[in-house]
């Protein structure tokens, strides 16, 4: 079964501005509502509609499972790593060095009631980039495992 | 007082969609009542101030849940009761 090319046109038109959204709800995870797993699950959302709008034969030839697999556990590792980077420093595991130390997110918050400022709070965007990378893997791996489930012949 | 004509009307429009979801033979239409179900259940978590678990709703539930079904009818038949060949 292939979709009407209505479907295919506004899934086509839809997907960045779906993937851009997701990445403004990751990015600011620490302000907002919303962070990782969210974010993750609204761009891997943009995903599974280009998906579902194509044929079998056209998602096969575009998109591969290893790749998402392989973002998966980048996502993981990058998580992992950014926890055990404060043990190599001699500080606890999952300690939060980035915060006020100037560097990258590592401003310090004014007091008061701001509108709030991105580049602060240290070590949580980056683990809110890193699960919102391994979710968005880890569900368009669900999904194209169910794909795979489909007949070639008749979808 | 707004909030509460906003939760009464989307409690029926849950019962409604619910009501869809088991009365269509149509598994296309009744896969769509589904994520607007979830639509809705996401609306109500905001209304009771949980923005994250709406955005949550949004994406999981109305989203790739629907995208799950519309591929496993995609694999089998589309009406009820029809004979898979």
């Amino acid at each position: 079964m292939k979709m009407s090319k209505i479907v295919q046109t506004g899934a086509h038109i839809l997907y960045p501005f779906v993937l851009i959204f997701g990445l403004y709800i990751v990015l600011h995870g620490h302000l907002t509502p919303g962070g990782g797993f969210q974010g993750g699950a609204v761009i891997a959302t943009g995903v599974v509609l280009v998906i579902v709008a194509n044929s079998y034969e056209a998602i096969t030839g575009m998109l591969q499972k290893v790749v998402f697999k392989a973002q998966e556990s980048l996502g993981l590792l990058l998580f992992i790593g950014a926890a055990a980077i404060a043990i190599t420093l001699g500080l606890p595991f999952f300690y939060n060095f980035l915060a006020n130390s100037g560097s990258v997110f590592g401003l310090s918050v004014p007091f008061g009631p701001n509108h709030g400022y991105l580049n602060t709070a240290g070590l949580i965007p980056i683990m809110n980039i890193a699960v919102g990378i391994e979710v968005w893997g880890g569900l368009t791996v669900i999904i194209l495992s169910m794909l795979s489930g489909l007949n070639r012949k008749e979808a | 007082m707004i909030e509460m004509i906003v939760q009464v009307l989307v409690l029926f429009g849950l019962v409604g969609a619910a009501l869809m979801v088991f009365f269509f033979r149509d598994l296309l239409a009744a896969t769509l009542a589904a994520g607007f179900f979830s639509f809705l259940v996401a609306l109500e978590f905001y209304i009771l101030q949980a923005p994250d678990v709406a955005i949550s709703q949004a994406a999981i539930g109305a989203g790739l849940t629907t995208a799950i079904f519309i591929i496993a009818i995609r694999a089998t038949t589309r009406y009820e009761g029809e004979e898979s060949q």
